[in-house]
């Protein structure tokens, strides 16, 4: 590694060759100032520390008022995505060695931002609450258990897999032209559902999603499943919904 | 700006070749209104489409049809064939590598007579303004 230097803060770090990096960040603080700046950080990284360590290690050594967020730090809470190098990634899914040494971070778009990297998440969750995302069966439940096949099951398996961090949905063109469309990550999770064969609401699901600010406002642009840190095949998801919708049948494929 | 890939670039040509055409269709509508007037007036209108820059203009329009109408298609693919999606890039690079295909000998025709050549077409050859 080229960029590696050692010194003596990096010494008491790790024995590993260092990576000396540049973080800039677009940093909002609204009690200081009502526009957002640029701040660059200086420091050393380990190359397998991944992006939210370095973030940690700016917020823990330089600067306290430094905010995003964070919870697990192994990719599940869906807590730290935010926009790096012009991409939108999780925090603790990027290895140093991976994203350069000259790095900059904005927060996500098509989010209001709270602060720094925070992010407003609320309309994100009253939209996806708007597709219904629980199991929907009235009808008697058996003895043990609600039995389903193994291609069944496989049916939406791609769409179980999201953990709501919103980075599809802020990597976006239509969302961030209107903040009103439903957006990537709540048809994913309408997927899971509407494709479950314990499910009975696909009908409502599908009349809700079918609307002017439902699936068709998805230009196929697949910003979306290039952004997704779980792999999701967002936009296929998207578009075996709008087939759904159309052939009015979700058995067709 | 978000660092979007192939996809988000066929967006994004995609929406600003449909402005183009629709731009070009409202110069149509008032082209084709002059014949309303009569032959002389039609005639001596139309000539506008014959000036070099003009010309140049109608190369972007070429390129725009060329480039909407095949990644229309490649939209109706992806929306219609279920293996559509993940073959979404490289249809992407096809269509590019149609609209060039197509632009190359059609902007032939159409820059020639700036040079004072008129293939095809020697009788109608309107003389370079």
């Amino acid at each position: 590694m080229s960029t590696a230097t050692r010194t003596p803060a990096a010494a008491r770090r790790s024995g590993a060759d260092l990576l000396a990096v540049a973080i800039k960040v677009k940093r909002y603080q609204p009690d200081r100032s009502d526009k957002p700046y640029w701040q660059e950080f200086q420091l050393q990284v380990e190359p397998k520390d991944r992006l939210v360590d370095a973030l940690n290690q700016i917020k823990w050594e330089q600067d306290g008022t430094l905010t995003f967020r964070r919870s697990c730090l192994h990719g599940v809470c869906g807590s730290d995505a935010m926009r790096v190098n012009g991409r939108n990634r999780l925090a603790c899914k990027l290895l140093m060695k991976d994203v350069g040494t000259r790095i900059t971070i904005e927060p996500m778009l098509g989010f209001p931002v709270i602060r720094d990297l925070v992010v407003d998440m609320d309309p994100f969750f009253a939209k996806y609450e708007k597709v219904k995302p629980f199991l929907i069966n009235d009808e008697p439940a058996p003895a043990a258990e609600r039995l389903q096949s193994a291609e069944e099951r496989a049916r939406y398996d791609d769409t179980t897999k999201c953990i709501l961090c919103g980075a599809c949905t802020g990597s976006c063109p239509s969302v961030w032209a209107n903040r009103d469309w439903v957006g990537p990550a709540s048809i994913v999770n309408a997927h899971r559902f509407i494709f479950d064969s314990r499910d009975r609401a696909a009908g409502e699901r599908l009349r809700i999603l079918g609307d002017r600010n439902g699936v068709w406002r998805c230009r196929t642009i697949f910003n979306c499943t290039e952004a997704c840190p779980r792999g999701i095949h967002v936009t296929d998801a998207i578009e075996e919904v709008k087939r759904a919708i159309m052939y009015g049948s979700t058995e067709t494929e | 700006m978000y660092r979007g890939q192939s996809g988000m670039w066929s967006w994004l040509f995609h929406r600003i070749t449909g402005l183009g055409v629709l731009f070009f269709l409202l110069i149509h509508i008032v082209d084709i209104t002059l014949a309303g007037f009569g032959p002389t007036v039609y005639d001596d209108g139309i000539k506008i489409f014959s000036l070099g820059i003009v010309r140049v203009l109608s190369l972007a329009l070429i390129a725009s049809v060329l480039y909407h109408a095949c990644n229309g298609l490649r939209i109706l693919i992806i929306d219609f064939w279920p293996a559509g999606h993940k073959y979404q890039r490289q249809m992407f690079f096809a269509v590019v590598a149609l609209s060039i295909a197509g632009f190359i000998p059609m902007a032939f025709f159409v820059v020639a007579p700036i040079f004072g050549r008129c293939p095809g077409a020697p009788n109608t050859c309107a003389p370079f303004i």
